[in-house]
């Protein structure tokens, strides 16, 4: 239903579910407001949000009057509300003039002067001039929170934002306002650190300075900061960011709306790894000599490799693509080595059996769509840790209705409640017959799902679980007609990837060839003096002490593991340091464009492989960017539709059928997680040192672990 | 009123005697399935009658009990000033202060508890019988001055009569509960003025 509603004059229809304060921003007035937040439940309390009900006897809180309890005049026609007359300004003034009795006014030396809500509408509904309390404010002791959220809790204006987004949003109730009145307080229960993957937004609800966050205290003002629009890549689901650098560095990550994505949230590793992209930097090429790395020029780096890779027959030489590659220096790497001849090729650093078509490794369900979800299963993956933003969304559809969950893998707090099948990989093979209760479950939902992780897949038998997996999705509905979920298309086979880069590497088939090795094979290979050659693009999270000692050529940005090994480094840029388009785990491209330069003589990794290439006799087919894209677009050409979700093709007996191997699955071993600690998983994290506390605090009780361990 | 924290000094462990188990069990039951957290004032109560205060202990048992965050029991336990964060002693003295008790001379009570508990609030008398605190109104400014001790308020009072009480408790009678002057409850002083006879 619906009602008519004159707004400032402009008469319009509202919804009745929907609250004034909304009704209000439909007619296009402008409320303030404090407490109010249109992704947490509705609290009411700080009465900035005051409109005037022409007839009512006192100004209405817009924010919890639901318009279906707006009754129309006694004549018949709309009521009317008035969101700028002087009895709404008043009313503001009046709550404003009440904040401000107890807000220190601090705004010279608080981190959030220039994007504070109170700063903001302090401007608009403060009494200037004019004051008539003259007692003392009332002092509150800052409070610990952890690692990233710094309290000034004296500027707390108790909006309880922060309490309701930790109760409802990230499912972690570490939060909560103590005492009354004038005594109350937001704290956790008794200093304990908020152990929460999403803590990092409170700081972005607080309307105010009293948490601000703890790394980038001191660091900047807003107004000289240059933002830039980019991508997240520190997992997989590519949550839109926006960079924010001044002069060389980027000094802070903040998220930025996309409702099919992220919707307003991102994950503490994505906003707080910025320091990790100022330290171990590679900032001009390297070369060992005599067991030694040692700083060498580009023109000599290049001379090694090329004489090295001439001496060596291609199928003694291999080539690893890493985690936060973007697709043009895969695609680079991919022609510059099928030029050569090298057919040893692979991405899939922890050994996931994942390629082919593209459906069989995307998250097809996408983002949104989890949201008309109501049974899923996750199969040996940890949302929480392995994409965190998305188990919110999880959590959201759970909260919302009757969302089944079963958690085939290891027992986790996922932040809603799980069915936990345990770690034994059998259940699965009863789940793909039919015989476990929760079977049962899938086959009466109306849209089942089943989310695959890296630890299912990165196994001996993972494609005898793929195959099982596609036998769940086809037996219990999953796999439904064409469309997207909102076309009434429905497929909930999903693949859920940790790594950024995996996606577009598996678009572009840098995967083996028919004859070529994986990563086990190219290691156990290296192992035996059967490669003798490996280029790694920013792979570091191999078992590289186990290879023996073939010729490393390492690219990438960061000084870890990876580099380590290296006989040559070639210093590449980080992902704020080039532009670069990554593809999701849903399979939609995004570009994260270029934010500040890379540091030293760090070059774009395009362009090193482009210049690797003249040296090696077999120049690549493009100069620039440009036209590497279009050579990309040109033969995947999604590539070309930014942002844009792939299309559920529908069901189709081929695919679904032919996807992994029937063979039997390892009973003994059972299910184990893919990420060891949240914290740290690429090089970038791990030469964070902030990601370091928050591991350490978060993680470890507060013990660092030693370097020998 | 004063920020409210638990007490510095906390018990090792909590534990809720059979009966007051019974007791809390007997709350949940009242409750639908699911919302079970709603009997958290009464397990509180229950627990602050077995324990005489709150402590912390007390308020994560209490949370495990009712599946619910120990940050959501706390934020109960200081809302609410029927809820002792610290030890009080055998009895506890809590002297309304508000305007109309003020007006009619709470300063006198308030002294006469200074005199013959302790110097501060909050802070249990030497012999552990008696602590006191300041209120907010308890309700009966019709007998003002008053104060409420334990669970039995004491109206119209006066320093002397304080004293009086609290020596009383201390020999282990039981004074006489309400108005201490010759008044039925909160009928006027000295007797009624209307409706003294019953009429047809």
């Amino acid at each position: 239903m619906a009602r008519k509603l004159i707004i400032d004059g402009k008469e319009i229809e509202a919804e009745d579910t929907l609250t004034l304060l909304q009704a209000c921003e439909q007619a296009g007035a402008e409320i303030p407001r404090f407490c109010y937040h249109e992704r947490l439940s509705v609290a009411g309390n700080c009465r900035m949000c005051m409109v005037e009900w022409v007839g009512a006897p006192k100004p209405q809180v817009s924010c919890s009057l639901q318009v279906k309890d707006i009754f129309p005049n006694k004549d018949g026609t709309p009521a009317k509300i008035n969101t700028n007359s002087p009895v709404a300004k008043k009313a503001r003034e009046g709550v404003m003039e009440f904040l401000l009795i107890n807000h220190p006014l601090d705004c010279p030396i608080c981190d959030q002067g220039g994007e504070c809500d109170l700063q903001d509408q302090a401007m608009g509904y403060g009494r200037a001039n004019f004051h008539r309390f003259h007692e003392n404010k009332r002092a509150v002791e800052d409070k610990y929170m952890g690692p990233l959220i710094k309290t000034a809790m004296n500027r707390c204006i108790q909006c309880t934002r922060c309490v309701r987004f930790a109760t409802e949003v990230a499912g972690v109730p570490d939060l909560g306002a103590t005492g009354r009145g004038e005594d109350m307080e937001i704290t956790t229960y008794l200093e304990k650190a908020f152990s929460s993957e999403l803590s990092g937004n409170v700081v972005d609800l607080c309307p105010v300075g009293a948490l601000t966050s703890k790394p980038y205290s001191y660091n900047a003002r807003p107004w000289e900061l240059k933002h830039t629009e980019s991508i997240d890549i520190m997992d997989a689901q590519g949550c839109n960011t926006r960079i924010d650098t001044r002069g060389r560095s980027v000094l802070r990550v903040l998220p930025r709306l996309n409702e099919e994505i992220n919707e307003e949230w991102l994950h503490d590793k994505g906003r707080h790894i910025w320091d990790g992209l100022g330290r171990q930097r590679l900032d001009r090429p390297y070369v060992r000599k005599n067991g030694k790395l040692q700083a060498a020029s580009w023109h000599d780096a290049f001379a090694l490799i090329a004489a090295k890779a001439k001496a060596t027959k291609p199928e003694r030489m291999a080539a690893i693509v890493g985690d936060l590659a973007a697709a043009e220096e895969i695609k680079a790497l991919k022609d510059l080595m099928t030029s050569l001849g090298v057919i040893n090729l692979d991405c899939r650093q922890e050994g996931a059996t994942l390629g082919g078509a593209r459906p069989s490794y995307l998250f097809n369900t996408s983002i949104a769509g989890v949201e008309a979800a109501d049974a899923l299963l996750l199969i040996g993956c940890n949302p929480r840790w392995e994409a965190p933003v998305l188990n919110a969304r999880i959590r959201k559809t759970w909260l919302a209705g009757a969302l089944q969950v079963a958690n085939l893998g290891l027992a986790v707090d996922l932040t809603y409640p799980a069915a936990e099948l345990g770690t034994d990989i059998a259940t699965l093979e009863a789940l793909a017959d039919g015989s476990h209760p929760f079977a049962e479950v899938l086959r009466n939902a109306k849209r089942p799902m089943l989310i695959l992780g890296t630890g299912a897949l990165a196994r001996k038998d993972g494609a005898a679980v793929l195959y099982r997996a596609a036998k769940i999705a086809r037996e219990t509905g999953m796999i439904g007609p064409a469309g997207t979920a909102a076309e009434g298309g429905w497929n909930g086979f999903n693949v859920l990837h940790t790594a950024a880069s995996r996606v577009a590497a598996l678009d572009l088939g840098f995967v083996p060839g028919p004859e070529g090795r994986d990563v086990t094979g190219i290691i156990d290979g290296a192992q035996k003096g059967e490669i003798d050659f490996i280029y790694l693009l920013g792979a570091d999270e191999l078992p590289l002490e186990t290879m023996g000692r073939p010729f490393v050529v390492y690219q990438g940005s960061h000084g870890d593991a990876g580099a380590s090994y290296a006989d040559v480094i070639l210093p590449g840029s980080a992902f704020s340091e080039k532009d670069g388009l990554f593809a999701n785990f849903e399979g939609r491209v995004q570009e994260a464009p270029r934010a500040v330069f890379p540091p030293g003589e760090a070059k774009e990794d395009w362009a090193i492989l482009r210049a690797l290439s003249e040296e090696l006799k077999h120049p690549l087919p493009y100069d620039t960017l440009e036209a590497l894209r279009r050579v990309l677009v040109a033969e995947l050409p999604q590539y070309g539709a930014l942002g844009t979700l792939p299309r559920h093709e529908g069901a189709d007996p081929a695919l679904w059928g032919a996807l992994g191997a029937e063979g039997p699955l390892a009973i003994d071993v059972p299910l184990a997680a893919a990420i060891g600690d949240y914290y740290l998983t690429n090089a970038i994290a791990r030469a964070s040192l902030v990601m370091a506390d928050c591991s350490r605090i978060l993680l470890h009780d507060g013990q660092t672990k030693m370097a020998a361990e | 009123m004063s920020v409210r924290r638990l007490h510095e000094i906390q018990p090792e462990s909590f534990a809720f005697s059979e009966a007051n188990l019974a007791r809390v069990q007997e709350w949940m039951a009242k409750f639908p399935e699911g919302r079970q957290r709603s009997a958290v004032i009464a397990a509180l109560w229950i627990g602050q009658e077995q324990e005489g205060w709150v402590t912390k202990p007390m308020v994560e048992e209490v949370g495990r009990l009712l599946d619910m965050p120990y940050i959501r029991v706390l934020e109960v336990a200081t809302f609410y000033t029927m809820f002792y964060l610290a030890p009080v002693g055998k009895h506890h003295l809590q002297v309304c202060t508000t305007t109309p008790c003020w007006l009619r001379g709470s300063d006198e009570v308030v002294k006469a508890c200074k005199k013959h508990i302790h110097d501060k609030p909050h802070t249990v008398s030497a012999d552990g019988q008696f602590s006191w605190e300041e209120m907010e109104c308890l309700g009966a400014c019709v007998n003002a001055p008053m104060m409420l001790i334990d669970k039995d308020p004491y109206e119209d009072l006066t320093g002397d009569k304080v004293v009086e009480i609290i020596e009383a408790l201390r020999r282990g009678e039981s004074p006489k509960t309400g108005s201490q002057i010759d008044r039925h409850t909160s009928e006027p002083v000295g007797g009624r003025t209307t409706l003294t006879k019953e009429e047809a």
